[in-house]
């Protein structure tokens, strides 16, 4: 198993080298499958035995409502909304995912910091900047980004309600003739956006315009490996505790105050 | 704060106060924009805390206790961020004097002492302009200490710094956490420039001092407020 890290100087008080459970991220656009893919993970992960939450962006306890009538709003601008966001995913990581994966759970997120990043990025921040304000969060074990061209995600997304929504649209930034055009111009933007920080990351490009079963197939596949090389890396792990004293104990973290069902 | 707005001329200037709870400086500031209404500048005032759009989840979050240093910082933050975004940038631009009760430097110290990395939430408030002028309150702490706590209020859990356990007792809490605040000021204040006011003055004196300085540093009638009313 790989250790936990963060990507920069992480949060007071957690070591991440404590972190045992399995953290896995889909990103994707609104209509690339990624909610779909996370059912299925969830349901398979569930039925094998491993205790799974979910996660995803604005559904935090602290700022999630805040942040959905924020954006219902016109006031709102774009340096505001990146902090909102950021808000918002920093209680879920420390409250929701920190306390899971240090109970062993794996973690799905429906989307991470890189979709922020993308977002701000498109919104005119600098990359350094994100970097530097997200260094609080935790690298993931893997990343899977569904690639859907933007004509094929408008086409789901009117297939399931009709219209484009506002944001998915970057009706914010941009007026290039109407809500279709900035649809496919502000996805085609992200896009772009996502590769660079797909190098920079590693993020596993997944080519989301196949049926729901092959997709969900390669990331299964995908996923399947990890797991089996956690549960070797804990096996061994627990060997050694079991021969030596373990540390770990003593420093007084209890699992039951964070447990993420709480 | 090496944003890129720091290196256009803006025509607006900003004034900022800074101090522990109790140094006076609200009320000095208060001062400072009924002399500068009253003499027909355009004056405007924000003070830390206070946006509309994130003061609800601020409120739950403190009321909840859901925050954690790194949330209690982000949501600080985002609140600044809308008032800056929508009032202080905008108004700076405008050629207003803007007054802050509180500004960044605030969350230096505060979230310092909760233990954020401070190079981390110096660089979350990049975006932000540097003031024109910062007026530092120095208060000695037993000082400040008294002028809250005289009455015996109800602290609030946050503002006792209850969050960080230094004591079950709020008022011992808030002396521990003033004090570290009180120290962090500090240091802040040998990185950053400021004026420094004597708080231990009497009141108009400090006020004096302030709209001399005000005076020397920002050419006041650039800000004349042009009335388009009749004239008589």
């Amino acid at each position: 198993m790989k250790i936990k890290r963060f990507y920069g100087k992480g949060l007071p008080n957690v070591d991440p080298a404590l972190l045992k459970g399995t953290f896995i991220v889909i990103e994707g656009s609104d209509g690339s499958g990624r909610s779909t893919q996370i059912g299925l993970l969830q349901n398979w992960l569930e039925r094998k035995g491993f205790p799974t939450v979910v996660v995803g962006l604005k559904r935090s306890e602290l700022v999630g409502e805040a942040l959905a009538e924020a954006m219902q709003g016109n006031t709102l601008n774009a340096i505001t909304l990146n902090l909102f966001y950021a808000t918002d995913f920093a209680d879920q990581l420390e409250r929701v995912i920190i306390p899971a994966l240090r109970s062993g759970f794996v973690v799905l997120a429906d989307r991470y910091v890189y979709t922020l990043m993308a977002r701000d990025i498109v919104r005119g921040s600098s990359l350094d900047w994100l970097k530097e304000i997200y260094g609080f969060s935790l690298v993931p074990d893997a990343v899977f980004y569904l690639n859907v061209s933007p004509k094929i995600l408008a086409e789901r997304n009117f297939r399931k309600r009709g219209f484009l929504d506002y944001w998915e649209s970057g009706m914010d930034i941009q007026r290039v003739g109407g809500m279709y055009d900035n649809f496919i111009k502000y996805q085609a933007k992200l896009h772009r956006i996502f590769e660079n920080l797909q190098k920079e990351y590693g993020l596993v490009t997944i080519h989301g315009s196949r049926s729901v079963n092959s997709v969900f197939k390669e990331i299964k596949t995908k996923v399947e490996k990890i797991l089996t090389a956690t549960s070797a890396a804990e096996r061994s792990a627990m060997a050694l505790e079991i021969s030596a004293v373990s540390s770990e104990q003593a420093e007084g973290f209890s699992n039951d105050d964070d447990h993420p069902a709480r | 704060m090496t944003s890129k707005t720091n290196t256009k001329e803006i025509e607006g200037k900003l004034i900022a106060v800074e101090g522990l709870d109790g140094s006076g400086k609200s009320t000095q500031i208060r001062l400072l924009k009924r002399w500068l209404e009253l003499e027909g500048y355009k004056v405007f005032f924000t003070e830390w805390n206070s946006s509309e759009l994130v003061k609800k989840a601020t409120r739950k979050g403190k009321k909840k206790k859901l925050l954690t240093p790194t949330t209690f910082s982000l949501i600080h933050c985002t609140d600044f961020a809308d008032r800056y975004e929508r009032q202080i940038l905008p108004l700076l631009k405008g050629g207003y004097i803007v007054l802050a009760d509180r500004y960044v430097y605030t969350a230096f110290a505060r979230d310092a002492v909760r233990g954020c990395d401070k190079d981390w939430v110096r660089k979350l408030y990049r975006f932000a302009r540097k003031p024109d002028l910062t007026f530092f309150f120095e208060v000695p702490l037993e000082v400040a200490l008294g002028r809250i706590l005289e009455g015996r209020p109800t602290l609030k859990y946050h503002e006792a710094g209850m969050d960080m356990n230094f004591s079950k007792d709020p008022y011992e809490s808030f002396k521990i956490f003033q004090g570290k605040i009180y120290e962090e000021y500090g240091r802040i204040f040998k990185e950053f420039p400021a004026e420094r006011v004597n708080a231990t003055e009497p009141s108009e004196e400090q006020q004096a001092k302030m709209r001399d300085i005000v005076k020397k540093r920002i050419d006041l009638k650039k800000f004349k407020l042009k009335t388009h009313g009749a004239r008589v």
